[in-house]
């Protein structure tokens, strides 16, 4: 029993990061019908902000939750202008275009990042500075073998609250609401007078943000960062989201905790049922194909008519 | 649009007229000697996903070779090295050494780290009569290419075997747990040759689980392992994902030792694990302990010139080039015919990485030492020697048994001076 | 000159040049002279690398799928080929050399081994096509690479081919060749490079090639008019997933070594790239495209500077600035060819191509007060 609850408590943790991730691409989505594919890499991109955040501010491990958040707030900020940055020259120009090449520029973008960093400072992973002390702390015991460590802790608290504040600004702010009309009618938005660039600029900072939460976060459970971290995460919060629901905050946050859980539950248990567990990335894209054949609105999500 | 045709057509067969040398017929013949610079072939992973590999064994050998050529060359003649990126694709390595031996005209070729690309660009190298030396691929299908293809660095078989015999019988340990990294040859032909001897030994594989080459999350293949409750677990993988896995079976309460191979080798380690990694053992080529003025004065100069401190692949891409300049040196020239047989016949080389001798497989026989990880330092435990090896009349007392030692002036190294893990390593599948 | 006399007429030609081409590259060369390998062997690539763009861009340039898993069907080509070769073509070959003599019964066995390879590539076409093909574009994209990579991950878990460690000839237990032969030469390379275009370029002049590239236009529309789309979209991921897999055969033969490294999702993308580069909706855009791909790493080690460690970022650089400038490539739609050998080229009406500035394709409805919203300005 205490081995299901460990695997649970892992399976969260990780689902966790797949959920601020894929609030991102709900979001993103939500308003251009357009996936980001570089919405992985702006991840990794805010991981390794805060590790040359840390590097530069001369900030070293130790257990200090203020250079956590100093680090976090300032990778926040710089993923931000990053997303808008992309959005401005790279999606913007090509918006009025067919599907196809919205989605080759993503691609091309995503690649772009990825292999400029490559090129840049090596494909050698980096060790992110530990600044809760987890290689030197003893776990918090649960009940009989489980135990949750204080990065899982932190990660877990830090993550809802964001994801409070997000529904905050989105169901409660008057930017919000202008976001929620963007991605209904985008042409409806712009005859209300609402400046749907800006909004669009918006929406593209706040989810490079909290992706670059996740990356942060996810090096203090992990230390080992390195440029190419973001392809598979990104895709697997790709399929969080669209299990959620695509376009459906709360879905985005549902799916990517159930991603995060089937993962690491078919790893741990997978081979009694012949599942080993190399076959673990393979989880999330069963998981999407089996969600785009028999529902493909998502959980929470509405089916939306087509219209021609 | 005739006229385009035609340009195009007339274009096509200039290049092809530019691009035509003469043929005789024959095939392949012996590179002969003809004076004047020794041209070295490099060709490793520069820009792909094991770049930092490619990249360390490059700086070993550029290294070498630049202090061969300011203590006046070899026999005379100054070295060059022509370095290709082969992307860490089988493909493209096939076609970078194709390149070198037969384009370039290299007088030998130094690579892969890798051995799924060492065994796709042997061929190229057998087929040309070029002598080609592998600095750290494992796997013992690498040599059998033909009988110009060497290495420098011990196999699979041997190191598996090294940490069971260890396990079971300086450990005391029945029951492992292995977590192995399904993607790499090297990772899996180490699990199978541990497995093997564990068995062998007496021993039982409690639980074996798999990860891929970055994975981020190894807490459920932990939790598993830890139901089963093993004495030991075997972790035959590369320091990125081992420092993690180390820091995560902590935190999950796990206290039995993990135990390695020479992957887990490399200053990176520490950080990603810290604490975490005491009480761990690995296989290695040599100690750290070793006090032994070359190995202090290798990493000293590597730092100093590259800005880290060398890596064991480092440590084995310099053994590499200096086993070639020895035989080059021993050979009387570049010939190609004479060349391969003094590689064959390389004694008791003394390298960075332990006293090297090649055998009849061409691979390289040296003894192993394991390891023990405590606060930032290996430090040396005991020595291995391979099937048919006679240890020294003071027999395991000394580190880095199997070539001379000088008296014991134990300075502790810093972990920087532990080079040569083996390497066969493959790529992730991140995409 | 009619024009079944002009068809043999070319086909000779064609056998011819590939005969002296072979030969040219060969190690006796041709009355003396020859190709150098390194040269000789970038051209059997550059070969496959035509067969393999030519293919993607009929279900994604002319029928509008977007799909990244191309490398994944190279793969079961190659492997399920390199198997046969491996394992079953020696006693095959004997069994024929009593019947026809040495060579022809070499070429009958690759033959059959190449039909093969297309032939399981094929059928993962077809087990991958059927239910992918009815999600739209962005996810079809993230499903086929998600497939791509699940074909990866099991054929690495096959010891018999090799695994890990990389299918260089067979895996004792097994018996069979304990070397991979080199079986392509540059005749079947270019002979099959010259098969595909000229299939290729056939199927998208039919009715068949007019029903594709209705659905790459509007896909509700072509519903509408009754075609079948996922019978027909279906049907050409089939056929592109048949010569990619002829494109593994042919690799795995020719290189002489498999590993799974070498089906990697960059390998995808560069097939992207070749025909993004070429342009879409073009066969002569595809070839030009994969030549330019194929040598451009070769050329990048020559220059000064170290700029083949830049070959990733300039591929993705080149994919951004295409997009930004000329979405329809360098060919766009149109093809190159001696006026002799096409017909009157008459485009289907209203065939534009994919991403062409100023056609933008409607994500939403327009009427003429949409149309005006540009001009409004927020307060």
């Amino acid at each position: 029993m205490d081995t299901f609850v460990q695997q649970l408590i892992n399976g969260l943790n990780v689902g966790a990061i797949y959920a601020l991730i894929a609030l991102g691409y709900t979001m993103v989505y939500g308003i251009l019908r357009l996936i980001n594919f570089a919405h992985g890499d702006v991840y990794m991109v805010g991981a390794f902000a805060g590790f040359y955040i840390a590097l530069y501010a001369g900030f070293a491990a130790g257990a200090s939750m203020v250079t956590l958040i100093i680090v976090l707030l300032g990778a926040m900020i710089i993923a931000a202008v990053v997303g808008m940055i992309i959005e401005r020259f790279a999606y913007r120009p090509v918006r009025k275009y067919s599907r196809m090449t919205t989605l080759i520029m993503a691609i091309g973008v995503s690649l772009l990042i990825e292999n400029i960093f490559v090129a840049q400072i090596g494909a050698t992973p980096r060790a992110f500075p530990d600044f809760l002390g987890s290689q030197s702390q003893a776990p918090y015991r649960l009940f009989g073998n489980a135990a949750i460590s204080k990065a899982q802790i932190v990660i877990f608290l830090v993550s809802i609250a964001l994801m409070l504040l997000l529904q905050w600004i989105v169901f409660k702010t008057k930017v919000g609401t202008a976001m929620r009309a963007v991605s209904f009618n985008l042409n409806s938005a712009k005859l209300m007078g609402i400046n749907t660039d800006a909004i669009i600029s918006l929406t593209f900072a706040i989810g490079s943000a909290l992706a670059a939460a996740g990356g942060v976060l996810t090096a203090q459970y992990n230390p080992n960062i390195d440029p190419l971290m973001g392809i598979l995460t990104g895709l697997k919060a790709f399929v969080a989201a669209v299990l959620g629901g695509i376009g459906n905050i709360p879905g985005a946050v549902l799916g990517g905790l159930l991603i995060g859980a089937a993962e690491t539950l078919v790893v741990g248990y997978g081979q009694h049922i012949g599942i080993a567990s190399t076959y673990r990335d393979a989880v999330a894209f069963a998981i999407l194909i089996l969600v785009l054949l028999l529902r493909p609105s998502g959980l929470l999500g509405s089916t939306v008519q087509e219209k021609v | 649009m005739k006229r385009t045709i035609l340009a195009l057509l007339l274009i096509t067969t200039l290049c092809f007229s530019f691009a035509c040398e003469r043929r005789n017929g024959g095939s392949g013949t012996n590179a002969v000697d003809s004076g004047g610079e020794i041209v070295v072939g490099y060709y490793g992973d520069l820009t792909g996903r094991t770049a930092s590999f490619g990249q360390s064994t490059r700086n070993g050998v550029e290294m070498a070779i630049d202090e061969i050529n300011k203590a006046g060359g070899i026999n005379g003649r100054k070295v060059r090295v022509i370095v290709e990126d082969d992307q860490g694709e089988p493909n493209k390595a096939a076609t970078v050494v194709s390149k070198l031996v037969n384009q370039d005209k290299v007088h030998a070729v130094l690579g892969e780290v890798a051995s799924s690309n060492s065994l796709a660009a042997a061929p190229k190298a057998q087929e040309a009569r070029i002598p080609m030396i592998s600095p750290s691929s494992t796997n013992p299908n690498v040599t059998q290419v033909g009988d110009y293809i060497f290495r420098v660095c011990f196999i699979d078989p041997f190191q598996g075997d090294v940490m069971a015999k260890f396990a079971a019988n300086n450990l005391k340990a029945k029951r492992a747990a292995i977590l192995y990294d399904f993607n790499s040859d090297y990772s899996r032909g180490l699990r199978e040759f541990f497995t093997r001897s564990f068995k062998g030994l007496g021993g039982e594989i409690v639980a074996e689980q798999s990860y891929t080459q970055g994975d981020r999350d190894f807490s459920s293949q932990l939790t598993q392992i830890r139901a089963a409750n093993p004495d030991v677990i075997y972790v035959p993988g590369y320091y990125g994902e081992v420092g993690v896995i180390a820091n995560q079976s902590k935190q999950l309460g796990i206290k039995a030792p993990l135990l390695g191979g020479d992957g887990w080798d490399s200053p990176q380690l520490w950080q990603l694990g810290g604490a975490s990694l005491n009480g761990n053992y690995i296989s290695n080529h040599y100690s750290v302990d070793d006090p032994s003025p070359a190995i202090k004065k290798f990493v000293a100069d590597y730092t100093m010139r590259f800005n880290i401190s060398p890596d064991a692949l480092a440590a084995l891409g310099y053994d590499s080039m200096r086993v070639l300049a020895d035989a080059i040196q021993r050979a009387g020239g570049t010939d190609s015919a004479k060349l391969r047989d003094a590689i064959a016949q390389t004694k008791n080389f003394v390298g960075v990485t332990g006293s090297i001798t090649i055998d009849k497989d061409r691979n390289a026989v040296k003894p192993a030492v394991v390891l023990k990880l405590q606060d930032q330092k290996f430090v040396y435990d005991t020595t291995i020697y391979p099937e048919g090896m006679t240890p020294p009349a003071s027999s395991g007392a000394s580190p880095a048994a199997g070539y001379p030692s000088p008296p014991a002036a134990a300075s502790p190294a810093s972990t920087a001076a532990s080079p040569a893990p083996t390497r066969a390593a493959s790529q992730p599948t991140n995409r | 000159m009619p024009t079944f006399v002009k068809r043999i007429l070319g086909l000779v030609v064609i056998v011819v040049l590939l005969v002296a081409l072979n030969a040219f590259m060969s190690r006796n060369g041709l009355f003396g002279f020859g190709l150098p390998y390194y040269y000789a062997e970038l051209l059997s690539l550059t070969g496959i690398s035509i067969i393999l763009a030519v293919s993607l861009n009929l279900i994604t340039g002319f029928t509008g799928q977007f799909s990244i898993g191309h490398a994944g069907f190279m793969a079961v080509g190659a492997y399920s080929s390199v198997f046969l070769t491996v394992y079953y073509s020696q006693s095959a070959e004997q069994w024929l050399t009593g019947l026809v003599g040495a060579t022809v019964a070499q070429s009958l066995v690759f033959l059959g081994i190449v039909v093969f390879g297309a032939l399981i590539a094929a059928l993962a076409g077809l087990l991958v096509g059927i239910p992918s093909l009815r999600l739209r574009g962005d996810y079809l994209a993230i499903v086929t690479l998600g497939f791509a990579e699940i074909i990866r991950i099991i054929i690495l878990n096959i010891d018999r081919v090799g695994g890990a460690t990389g299918f260089r000839g067979a895996v004792p237990p097994w018996e069979g060749r304990p070397i991979i032969p080199l079986y392509a030469n540059f005749i079947w390379i270019g002979g099959f490079a010259v098969i595909t275009i000229v299939v290729v370029y056939n199927i998208v002049r039919s009715d068949i090639g007019r029903a594709l590239i209705s659905i790459r236009e509007d896909e509700l529309a072509a519903e509408a008019m009754g075609i079948n789309t996922t019978r027909y979209k279906v049907l050409a991921f089939v056929i592109s997933s048949a010569f990619a897999g002829i494109a593994g055969a042919l690799f795995g033969n020719f290189r002489q070594f498999l590993h799974t490294n070498d089906f990697q999702f960059i390998r995808s993308i560069e097939i992207i790239i070749m025909i993004v580069l070429g342009g879409m909706g073009s066969i002569t855009g595809a070839v030009l495209g994969a030549i330019v791909i194929t040598i451009l790493p070769e050329l990048l080690r020559q220059l000064p500077g170290n700029l083949i460690h830049y070959r990733l970022v300039i591929y993705s650089a080149l994919l951004v600035v295409i997009m930004l400038t000329r979405p329809q490539g360098v060919m766009g739609s149109r093809e190159f060819g001696i006026p002799w050998l096409k017909r009157a080229q008459r485009q289907p009406e209203g065939d534009k191509p994919v991403g062409e500035k100023g056609v933008p394709i409607a994500q939403q409805t327009s009427s003429p007060a949409m149309d005006r919203a540009d001009e409004i300005k927020p307060r």
